[in-house]
């Protein structure tokens, strides 16, 4: 309530007509002087975003954004004791990633029927259901992460992923065949494994320690269905 | 003011026990604001009082009006700021409610910290539960333990989904009206979810002393061998060696199943019902799973039809007599036997 008392200071201060001075004098109902805890948050706070964020230019907002993205995607790649993916977590690199990868594995639906492989839609509520039901898994266990910050890891942890599916579909582009497949597997289990040691080195610290096992068991099969899916793609 | 001053006092006085909060703040003094915090902690559910409030608000708003319409000597701007102020401050009261009511109901149901105690569980507990899911107890006269723990078979159920995917990807299962995720996960949760109940209902019929949260616990470590027969059979295609495992490893977690529910049921024919109810899903849905998504149907035709008739028939031919038997591999597999027999039968 500190800020309920300093405002009203500063809200008569900023309307500074002298007609308003006698007003506390006026007693409407007798009970409830009209003076005192007028707070109007929002107005305040959204004089000091005026000056921070508001009148900078389209692409500096955009630039910053993707440099922290791009940040991110290098603490994936390089997966070290850090928690700066912790620390300012952002939804953005997880749903870009989600898009590619939905975009990727979409068939082209040659023969106007649905024939099993995964649409987009599958791809995103896959990975995005999957990841909730992660985090809700690792805060049951007695995990002190937040939802969205472990949301936020388990997602930029499917860059490896995705750059897996990049690799695959340049690989069939050569055409199919037993050396294409093993070539595809050995990069899809690659770059899985790499998906599951970069997770596990941000989400472990966060866990109980006898109980790291029983959190990391979850992110090990999410990462191996979206796997299967990058794998098993065709054409 | 004798008619503005009744329903002011009326506020102050009308404020019963209920509003007592109010009542010490308005004497309180430095504050114009109507405190809602002490209503929070008087009354439950305040949607009525929020009604009452909002009523009370603005008959005080059309006191305060009238009232100000009363000093209509030289302050006209005054008056009518002070009309704005007034709004404005009832609005944020308003917002001010509505997030902690939001705020309230968001914490009393999205509230995991129900969930919290069923999954307090150590690995080892986990490895020993799942190793003793395999092992039947012969003890009938004592209740035996049930862990009540939703940890294991929630992972059992993802593992099982997980695994059916890859049973369903390499026997190229093809699913009209439907995705290979979908179908998956709808399948195994499904059954847990879906058996468990109904044995459950089937307890409570026959008076078994059993819960859901153990019911539940139960049948999902009894996926373990599910999971493992399914694991191996969708790698090895061998008929022989599943109908071998089905027997071994699936009877196995089906008796330590039915020995759970036979020491907590009392009377033969409960016992039967139950346990004879259990077992048959259990045994059937491995059954399903195995045969659903397998590949090998051509067999199946040849075994029931015998040799005389190729499994891909592309040549228009006269096959009248044949078409009965043909009906009965599409009741027992899976899409891909029904884009065979139609084809049979188109021609």
């Amino acid at each position: 309530m500190a800020e309920a008392e300093e405002s009203p200071g500063e809200h008569e201060t900023a309307t500074p007509r002298p007609l308003f001075a006698g007003l506390s004098d006026i007693s409407i109902s007798q009970d409830i002087p009209v003076e005192g805890e007028i707070t109007i948050p929002m107005k305040a706070r959204a004089r000091e975003l005026d000056n921070s964020t508001l009148n900078e230019s389209v692409r500096h907002t955009i630039m910053r954004d993707l440099k922290a993205v791009g940040k991110k995607f290098m603490h994936v790649l390089y997966p070290r004791k850090s928690n700066a993916l912790l620390r300012d977590w952002d939804l953005w690199g997880p749903l870009i990633l989600c898009v590619t990868l939905a975009l990727m594995l979409q068939k082209g639906s040659v023969d106007g029927e649905k024939d099993g492989g995964p649409q987009f839609a599958e791809v995103f509520v896959v990975v995005w259901f999957g990841a909730v039901t992660i985090t809700l898994n690792s805060k049951l266990l007695g995990g002190n992460i937040s939802f969205f910050q472990s949301l936020c890891v388990l997602g930029y942890c499917v860059l490896p992923l995705t750059v897996a599916m990049l690799i695959c579909r340049l690989v069939l582009l050569a055409g199919q065949g037993p050396i294409n497949f093993m070539i595809r597997l050995f990069v899809v289990v690659v770059m899985f494994a790499w998906s599951v040691i970069a997770s596990t080195a941000f989400l472990a610290d966060s866990q109980p320690p006898n109980r790291k096992a029983l959190a990391v068991y979850p992110v090990f099969l999410f990462y191996f269905v979206i796997s299967w899916m990058i794998l098993t793609f065709t054409p | 003011m004798a008619t503005t001053a009744t329903p002011a006092s009326g506020v102050r006085n009308g404020a019963g026990p209920e509003w007592g909060g109010f009542e010490e703040n308005i004497q309180g003094g430095g504050s114009a604001v109507i405190d809602m915090e002490n209503m929070d902690d008087t009354s439950g559910s305040s949607f009525e009082d929020m009604g009452e409030l909002h009523q009370r608000l603005r008959e005080e708003e059309v006191d305060a009006d009238a009232a100000a319409a009363e000093e209509e000597d030289g302050e006209f701007l005054g008056m009518k700021g002070f009309k704005g102020q007034l709004s404005r401050q009832v609005a944020d009261q308003m917002w001010q409610a509505g997030k902690r009511q939001a705020s309230r109901a968001f914490s009393l149901y999205a509230n995991i910290d129900i969930l919290r105690p069923y999954f307090d569980v150590e690995p080892a507990q986990v490895r020993s539960r799942l190793l003793e899911s395999m092992i039947p107890i012969k003890m009938v006269s004592f209740p035996q333990k049930v862990a009540g723990e939703l940890y294991g078979p929630l992972m059992l159920v993802f593992t099982l989904v997980a695994i059916l995917l890859h049973g369903m990807k390499t026997s190229d299962t093809i699913i009209r009206e439907g995705t290979l995720m979908g179908t998956a996960i709808g399948t195994c949760f499904g059954y847990w979810l879906g058996v468990s109940s109904f044995i459950y209902f089937l307890a409570y019929l026959c008076n078994a002393q059993i819960t859901m949260l153990q019911m539940l616990a139960l049948l999902g470590y009894g996926l373990f061998g599910h999971c493992i027969v399914l694991f191996i059979t969708y790698n090895i295609h061998l008929h022989s060696l599943f109908y071998l495992f089905w027997l071994l490893v699936g009877g196995l977690s089906t008796l330590r199943m039915v020995a759970v529910l036979v020491s907590r049921t009392v009377g033969p024919t409960q016992r039967l019902l139950l346990c004879g109810t259990l077992a048959a899903l259990h045994m059937l849905f491995l059954l399903y799973l195995h045969f659903a998504y397998h590949k090998v149907v051509e067999g199946i035709l040849d075994t029931l039809e015998g040799p005389n008739i190729p499994p891909m028939q592309r040549v228009p031919r006269d096959i009248p007599a044949v078409l009965p038997a043909v009906r009965l591999p599409v009741t027992v597999v899976n899409a891909t036997a029904k884009a065979i027999a139609v084809a049979l039968q188109s021609h």
